[in-house]
């Protein structure tokens, strides 16, 4: 059963999202709406990974090197700077947040088939978020495009 | 006469349920002039707060000379209160007003012509445009305008220039109202009506200083209270305010934690199933999860986080669900604070589930703060799509592209407008250099000033300013251009409740000074913008053409405009819209069928998430299926993002004084109301002033991480932990800059606003406090109202609300510094009681006439 590698997969990408989203508060301070949601962001990320536990716990862990771990991605190291460097920031971030998206999505397709009600339970509470979290994102960029593409110094 | 100073309600005519509202009509005339002399009264209504009241104009030898309220009008039945009575007018005849342009020389500002002026502005305009296009130029206008002046600059800047980014100084005041009628409802457009304050069992007050901002509405609950059957009131505010002393339950909950309070009282409403499951059933959507986010919100967990007594809240919320009839109003205490727009939904979805909404007595009043603020909204000037349409509705932005002949691509359409606070951003990143501010004065009303100042500043900002006098903004400007204001010019507006009233030109205009609405035209004009058969942009030759071509784009829009005309509104009554062929004498409450604007080729919006402002989408939306529900929205609560901590241990807020408005460029120009409230001040408790042993009229120093103020201190009934500053003084009468002493409450407050609405967060940082002298005498903050001295003793609020024991702010009193009593260390310093004398009397007739009332076939229905 692959099961418990893509558990471990949301859960990294879970926490590699939450990790990105306090980078990307820290380095952009000057954009108060950006600085203050992805704080508010990363905090969902850590309830997602605490609501994990419990299904982590009795599916166990996975395999070393099972192929679907290498798909996991690499956060953001640091924040590029000015309207550019923020729309790719943020854009990372749409990455990241993804792939957790389609995680949980794969994730609800195997609790589905086990009929497992804890497990889908938690995706029926964190999955909701996520996708909030990638409007959210979508929102930001498109507000911030037009100006970052065409004028901005 | 009556010191209309010190007596700021005036009189009482008391009424009981049911009843219309007595007529009480207000007069003031300069000082010798007799109402004999009056040549004529020119039909006008007030401008100097959202409540609009009708008013008429006295002109004598060519000025205005006085004013007296308008009986038949439903808004004011007559009265006027004291912004009304001396500021409308003495604001304009003062001997600053800007009578000609003024172009920067060498770095100064110099007086020059209209045609050297325009061309400045239409060269860089123009040059601008070709070189970096429209997201090179923003708008930032304001709440003081007429409509016909918004509809003209909404046009100029969606089909002529093409900019998205376009707003007001309404962002500052109203968009949360705004945007909690379009999450809930579907649409903007004010459910209720001030008619409902006759009709109510109880009253809730959400963070609304009614008493000291829309004085006239107070009057007609003051008379509500002095009469039989009087509603109950229920008030949420910090400060002891007015309306906290009328009410029956005062929640005085710490800034910052109003959706906390919210959920608590909407929980409470499930528990005890206060609600009505057949409307809730038939007119809304979304229950469900309202129920699951303020469920963990027991009483008990509201007086934690919120300060105030868990019984508090059981009975409050059992006023709100045991009364048959319920109004609720909301200003700034929840639009300039934290998660504003889910607390603002909060109080829609409490009625929702009553389902007390569109019956008499039962409405909400989102209230705005400024007079035209409406306006700006509907036409668009704040950069929405004019008649309350979506931009994300293809086919809204072609019914524009159509109405104004243009290509529907030129309307920017393809992302929200942008915001007042994103607007300055640009700015300061260089990619936005052309700001056009008409009426609005940022260099005092924003946040965090010390920046703001930084930005107007800016090499690369090309600035016009268009104003009345020249303000601390002006004082940056690169071309300043005289305008006209009320009473000099024609136009009409709306209040919150939706009513329409028309202002006539009672006299001509200073020196060269024109309307906004010339200027914006001229400008069109010399920019040459077409429609697509070459026909110039805007042909209109003045406001009742603008106000023609404004009927059309509202047909058929929850703003119907078509039954209205100029004629109509001629003589009698301000009418309130829709007023169309179904509604031909106007329309009293909304939704009295229970069918919302939510269907998805009308709606005004598809909606956001409350938590981050990310937008519904179309496809979310449609799948979701309203057609013609309410929508329960809601988030769950996340403390403010300033909170006291060891550096900064105190709340600041900052609101409004009844003696003034926004930054005083009227009201400090009228003597009565600048002697009654002449310079800034700071509150605090009795307890916290004792704790650090601070007295009436020392001067402080007040600082957050962003700036700091020096004021005299009011020791006052507010809530411990908490300061208060009035944010209308800057700087324009102390030599224009705050070279000397800071003293604008928005040197402090914090760059942050609302994720859907982008109101600012005004009303919520961290702050810390320090004597920098000793007071000569009492601040001069004014006895009347909310900043009146302490009446508490030392550490009598604790029973009342607990202090905030959790936030490290009270130092231990040292020996001896325990105040003998309440008023804090000097109490000798007596304070004398504000009032105007014989410069504020006014006459008051209360007249034995019958009320107005409009649509009455509707009302009475
Ligand atoms: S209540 Fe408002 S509109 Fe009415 S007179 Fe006072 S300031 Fe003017």
């Amino acid at each position: 059963m692959k099961l418990p590698t893509y558990l471990g997969l949301l859960e990294k990408s879970e926490s590699t999202l939450a990790e990105s989203f306090r980078q990307v508060a820290r380095g952009h301070g000057h954009e108060p709406d950006v600085h203050f949601i992805c704080q508010t962001l990363a905090a969902q990320c850590d309830d997602h990974q605490q609501a994990l536990k419990p299904v982590l716990d009795r599916y166990g862990e996975a395999e070393v090197d099972d192929e679907p771990a290498r798909l996991h991605a690499d956060g953001l190291s640091e924040t590029r700077s000015g309207p550019l460097g923020l729309l790719r920031d943020l854009q990372d971030l749409y990455l990241l947040a993804s792939l957790v998206d389609i995680t949980w999505t794969m994730v609800k397709q195997a609790g589905q088939g086990l009929r497992d009600k804890e497990l889908l339970d938690v995706v029926a509470a964190c999955d909701g978020q996520t996708t909030k979290q990638l409007k959210w994102l979508s929102t930001r960029m498109k507000q911030a495009a037009t100006q970052a593409l065409l004028i901005a110094k | 006469m009556v010191d209309r100073i010190a007596e700021i309600w005036g009189s009482r005519t008391p009424y009981a349920r049911e009843e219309r509202w007595p007529v009480r009509v207000d007069q003031v005339l300069a000082e010798g002039v007799q109402e004999s002399e009056v040549q004529r009264w020119v039909q006008s209504a007030c401008v100097l707060c959202s409540n609009g009241c009708g008013i008429d104009i006295a002109v004598k030898d060519g000025s205005m000379v006085g004013v007296r309220g308008r009986s038949m009008d439903i808004v004011n039945h007559g009265r006027l209160g004291p912004k009304g009575l001396f500021a409308s007018w003495q604001g304009m005849n003062h001997k600053d007003r800007l009578t000609k342009p003024l172009i920067r020389e060498n770095g100064v500002l110099v007086e020059s012509d209209w045609d050297t002026a325009m061309e400045r502005i239409v060269s860089r305009s123009r040059a601008l445009l070709d070189e970096k296009g429209p997201l090179s130029h923003g708008f930032y206008t304001s709440g003081q305008l007429f409509l016909e002046e918004y509809y003209a600059q909404a046009i100029v800047g969606k089909a002529g220039i093409g900019t998205p980014h376009m707003d007001g100084n309404t962002r500052l005041c109203t968009a949360t109202s705004a945007a909690a009628m379009k999450e809930s409802f579907g649409s903007d457009g004010q459910p209720g009506s001030y008619v409902d304050i006759d009709e109510c069992d109880a009253m809730f007050l959400f963070g609304h200083n009614m008493a000291e901002t829309q004085t006239v509405l107070w009057m007609r609950v003051l008379d509500r209270l002095a009469g039989p059957d009087k509603p109950r009131i229920v008030c949420v505010d910090p400060r002891d305010t007015e309306v906290a002393r009328h009410a029956e339950v005062h929640l005085p909950l710490r800034p910052g934690t109003n959706l906390a309070l919210m959920h608590g009282l909407v929980r409470e409403l499930f528990a005890n199933r206060w609600i009505d499951e057949d409307y809730i059933a038939a007119h809304t959507m979304n229950v469900e999860e309202l129920r699951a986010t303020v469920e963990p919100w027991t009483p008990e967990a509201v007086a934690e986080t919120c300060g105030v007594a868990a019984e508090d809240v059981r009975r409050a919320a059992e006023i709100f669900g045991t009364s048959d009839r319920v109004l609720s109003t909301v200003l700034q205490g929840f639009y300039q604070s934290s998660q504003a727009t889910a607390a603002s939904c909060a109080v829609n979805n409490m009625h929702l589930l009553r389902g007390m909404i569109g019956k008499p007595g039962c409405g909400i009043l989102q209230m705005n703060g400024q007079p035209t603020a409406q306006n700006n909204r509907e036409c668009g000037a704040d950069g929405d799509l004019s008649g309350f349409r979506n931009w994300e509705n293809p086919q809204h932005v072609q019914e524009l592209a159509d109405l104004w002949n243009v290509d529907a691509a030129i309307i920017p359409h393809w992302a929200p407008p942008t915001h007042a606070m994103q607007i300055f951003r640009y700015i300061e990143q260089g990619s936005m250099e052309f700001l056009w501010v008409s009426a609005t004065n940022p260099a005092v009303s924003m946040p965090e000033l010390p920046r703001i100042r930084d930005i107007l500043a800016s090499e690369s900002l090309f600035l016009v300013v268009q104003d009345l006098y020249l303000t601390e903004t002006a004082q940056y400007a690169d071309v300043v251009l005289p305008a006209a204001g009320w009473g000099e010019k024609t136009g009409t507006f709306t209040n919150v409740n939706r009513t329409v009233h028309l202002s006539e030109q009672a006299v001509d205009p200073p020196g060269e000074a024109r309307s906004d609405l010339d200027t914006f035209l001229d400008y069109s004009r010399r920019m040459g913008f077409t429609q697509l058969d070459g026909t110039p942009l805007l042909d209109w030759k003045g406001p009742e053409d603008a106000f023609t071509a404004w009927k059309e784009c509202t047909r058929g829009r929850p703003c119907d405009y078509t039954g209205i005309t100029y004629e109509k509104l001629r003589g009698g009554s301000g009418v309130p819209w829709p007023c169309n062929e179904d509604h031909p004498d106007g329309t009293v409450r909304l939704y009295r069928d229970g069918i919302f604007p939510t269907d998805p080729e009308y709606c005004e919006t598809y909606g956001h998430d409350l938590l981050t402002g990310g937008t519904v989408g179309p496809e979310t939306y449609k799948a979701m299926d309203p057609g013609g529900r309410a929508i329960f929205k809601t988030a769950p609560y996340h403390p403010a993002h300033e909170t006291p901590d060891e550096d900064y241990p105190f709340r600041y807020t900052t609101g409004r004084t009844v003696y003034h408005f926004h930054t005083r460029t009227k009201t400090g120009r009228a003597p009565q109301l600048n002697d009654a409230a002449p310079a800034a001040w700071v509150e605090i408790s009795v307890n916290d002033a004792s704790d650090l042993g601070l007295g009436e009229g020392d001067i402080v120093r007040v600082e957050s991480r962003r700036g700091h103020i020096t004021a005299a201190l009011r020791v006052g009934d507010i809530r411990d932990g908490t300061l208060f500053a009035p944010f209308h003084y800057g700087y324009w009468d102390q030599g224009g800059t705050p070279a000397q002493e800071h003293r604008a409450a928005n040197e402090l407050t914090i760059t942050e606003w609302d994720p859907v609405s982008k109101q600012p967060v005004l009303k919520n940082a961290a702050v810390r406090i320090e004597k920098i002298a000793d007071g000569t005498g009492p601040s001069l903050a004014p006895t009347t109202t909310a900043s009146r001295p302490a009446t508490h003793k030392p550490a009598d609020s604790t029973s009342q609300t607990g202090r905030d024991s959790g936030e490290s702010r009270v130092l231990p009193p040292g020996p001896g510094q325990q105040p003998a009593h309440g008023h804090g260390r000097r109490s000798s310093r007596r304070i004398l009681p504000t009032a105007g004398g014989s410069a504020a009397q006014a006459t008051e007739t209360i007249a034995p006439v019958e009320p107005p009332a409009v649509a009455t076939k509707e009302e009475r229905a």
